[in-house]
């Protein structure tokens, strides 16, 4: 008596739960995010971002009357277990469109299976190669690293600065960007007189500093890395009482980099993605809602101060959100074209505009700000 | 010369660094045998300890205090995993001391977080100005406390008589028991001595290098090369260790190029091995089989 009632009572449920499920058919997302691991400071913001977020729009209605269901992987920012992870988000997950990965390596690695199997994907990560040359079904909305060298440079300009020392983290991220800034230092007729390095652990940078102030043609100072290193070369640079102006890049663009380096932080320029000093942007900045709103709304819900990688996953979401509801479709070839199509975008990073030949979208007027540290806060250069 | 001056000098402050890590490896290879290889992450635990007792409003002393006793727990915690396979080799227990450098890794990520932390210098901001280059208060902290530690570990080992059981048990357990040392508690005490002194370590870097769930590896690997280059098992060798490795470093970033910095090291650390194996100060103890 009793088993029959069950194989009924399961049955009911395996034939209810078709009902439910052909009502609505949920629309896939894939997300591939270094979580864990090195990379994690940017996974662990934008996999909480995305979460956040397609909670928000399920509970506001979905897309275009359909559920968004978010397929993430955690790659702890291994390249071979990104390309496992979007062979399983095409293959068995058949998602319509893929968030990330992360890292530039990861991105560089799963280019030819999205490209295969003509998947849209936004990455997050930063290097240049991602979208440069265009690839049809790659985007991305992070700003390059050789934009940062080029805002540098723009401000040294102002500034009639033309005799650059580099100080770079040996990581992947201070290695890119110290070739990158080298690239475009020629465009703004700025010579590189002092290159040096330190290694991404190293808990003293004296031994550099004191070469770049003993070397006379020197003029200013930028540092390439992040992590605790340019913390350190921070406070070394003020022990040494080194007088030239110093730069730091936008990998230290969060309160915690004036956390560490203190007092000595007060001086320092740096460029930084919008959303870090959301509240100070002027009104007139058309994205300065998006961006402060995106702000209060993660610190208030995970209790930590925003950065701009989980910005980059806001972006990357509502870019394909908005194709989604413009294309009427979750045809993943239709998702791809209405992409590119994004227009005046207002996002956390600035405003996306792209086009058959920009799958970056963003410049170095929006997509960067030039801060300067005072009394341990930012203030925006004009 | 006012550069090399300033190169020495910025050598001999890393070079205090990784001696103050190296001395914790001396330590539980003296009375062992075995090479503690989360000794980097003691130094670590002790670190962020203290950042997140402060967090947690703790007054700086009794901060102090606590997590150097977590720190040593954790030593003690290690020496029992230790214990209960003690019939293993000494490779399998070195390859275990490196299972739990990543646990304690992946603890502290779960426990505190993955950000990185600091804590403001406890001997004020100032730093001393010699000729054209500077000795921070903080810097010099860390050169004090490890003359005083190398000094009373020296004391400690060669005057007292706990100190001595210990040195015996490392030389001949068997002869060691028959001499009436309880080898358990020597060895745990061991163990907890260097946890502690990590921590202290942990908590003058602290200010100096700031710290994260993954600060110790970097500085357990220099520390340990310190300990090999110096030779392992005396405390003056960490020092000589150290100090070679920190000078060493800062003249090839100062005079040939940063980006050799960190093979140079490990050149040394060839070289020593292959041309002095007992190390600069280590005499080649007989090998037990």
């Amino acid at each position: 008596m009793v088993k029959k009632f069950l194989i009924r009572a399961m049955a009911l449920l395996f034939v209810s739960s078709f009902v439910i499920l052909g009502a609505k058919e949920n629309i896939k997302i894939g997300a591939i995010v270094a979580a864990t691991g090195p990379a994690s400071f940017l996974g662990d913001p934008e996999l909480k971002t995305l979460q956040h977020y397609v909670a928000k729009i399920n509970k506001n209605g979905g897309v275009n009357g359909q559920m968004i269901e978010l397929i993430h992987y955690d790659t702890g920012a291994n390249p071979k277990k990104a390309v496992t992870f979007t062979k399983r988000l095409i293959n068995q997950d058949e998602v319509v469109a893929i968030i990330g990965p992360s890292t530039s390596g990861e991105t560089m690695a799963i280019l030819k299976f999205v490209k295969k199997a003509k998947i849209p994907l936004i990455s997050m990560a930063g290097a240049v190669a991602i979208i440069d040359p265009v690839k049809p079904y790659v985007f991305k909305i992070v700003a390059t690293d050789r934009m940062a060298c080029q805002k540098v440079m723009q401000d040294l300009n102002k500034r009639n600065l033309t005799n650059l020392a580099l100080i770079s983290g040996s990581g992947g991220f201070g290695k890119s960007m110290r070739k990158q800034c080298k690239e475009v230092a020629p465009d703004f007729g700025i010579k590189i007189v002092a290159d040096e390095t330190y290694g991404k652990k190293d808990s003293d940078m004296t031994s550099q500093l004191l070469k770049i102030k003993n070397n006379k043609n020197v003029q200013v100072v930028l540092n390439p890395g992040f992590g605790q290193g340019p913390a350190i070369v921070t406070k070394n640079y003020r022990q040494l009482k080194i007088k030239h102006p110093l730069y730091q890049s936008h990998g230290v663009a969060s309160k915690k980099y004036i956390e560490i380096a203190g007092d000595a932080a007060n001086g320092v320029r740096l460029v930084a993605p919008p959303v870090v000093v959301a509240d100070k942007l002027d009104d007139s900045i058309a994205y300065k809602k998006v961006a402060l709103t995106y702000k209060n709304e993660y610190e208030k819900a995970f209790n930590s101060q925003v950065s701009s990688f989980g910005g980059h996953a806001y972006d990357s979401l509502y870019i394909i959100v908005e194709a989604i509801k413009r294309a009427g479709s979750t045809n993943p070839e239709k998702i791809r074209d209405e992409i590119e199509k994004t227009q005046g975008f207002k996002g956390v990073d600035g405003i996306v505009n792209l086009s058959p030949t920009d799958h970056l979208g963003l410049d170095t007027k929006t997509g960067m700000i030039m801060l300067e540290i005072k009394n341990g806060d930012w203030t925006i250069v004009k | 010369m006012i550069e090399l001056f300033g190169y020495m000098l910025s050598g001999v402050t890393v070079g205090f660094i990784y001696t103050l890590v190296g001395l914790g490896f001396t330590v539980i290879y003296n009375s062992s045998g075995i090479i503690n290889f989360s000794q980097g992450e003691f130094v670590m635990a002790g670190g962020m300890s203290t950042v997140f007792l402060l967090y947690a409003g703790l007054p700086l002393g009794v901060a102090f205090v606590l997590a150097i006793m977590i720190t040593s727990l954790i030593g003690i915690v290690l020496y029992k995993l230790i214990s209960f396979s003690k019939d293993s080799s000494q490779i399998s227990l070195i390859i275990l001391t490196l299972g739990f450098a990543i646990f304690l890794r992946g603890l502290a990520q779960v426990i505190f977080d993955k950000q990185l932390h600091t804590m403001p210098s406890f001997v004020g901001d100032g730093a001393f100005e010699i000729f054209e280059t500077t000795l921070t208060y903080q810097a010099l902290a860390v050169i004090v406390v490890s003359i005083v530690i190398v000094i009373s570990l020296y004391l400690f080992f060669n005057k007292t008589k706990t100190g001595q059981a210990m040195m015996a048990a490392s030389n001949n357990v068997d002869a060691a028991k028959l001499m009436g040392i309880n080898i358990k508690k020597i060895l745990m005490l061991n163990f907890a001595i260097s946890a502690v002194i990590a921590s202290i370590g942990g908590i003058l870097l602290t200010p100096i290098t700031s710290t994260n769930y993954e600060v110790g590896i970097m500085l357990g690997l220099k520390g340990f090369c310190a300990a090999i280059i110096g030779g392992l098992g005396t405390p003056f060798g960490a020092v000589a260790g150290g100090l070679v490795l920190g000078i060493l470093e800062s003249l090839v970033a100062g005079y040939v190029s940063s980006e050799y910095k960190d093979a140079v090291a490990f050149i040394v650390l060839l070289a020593i091995l292959f041309f002095m194996p007992g190390g600069i100060f280590g005499n080649l103890k007989s090998q037990r089989v």
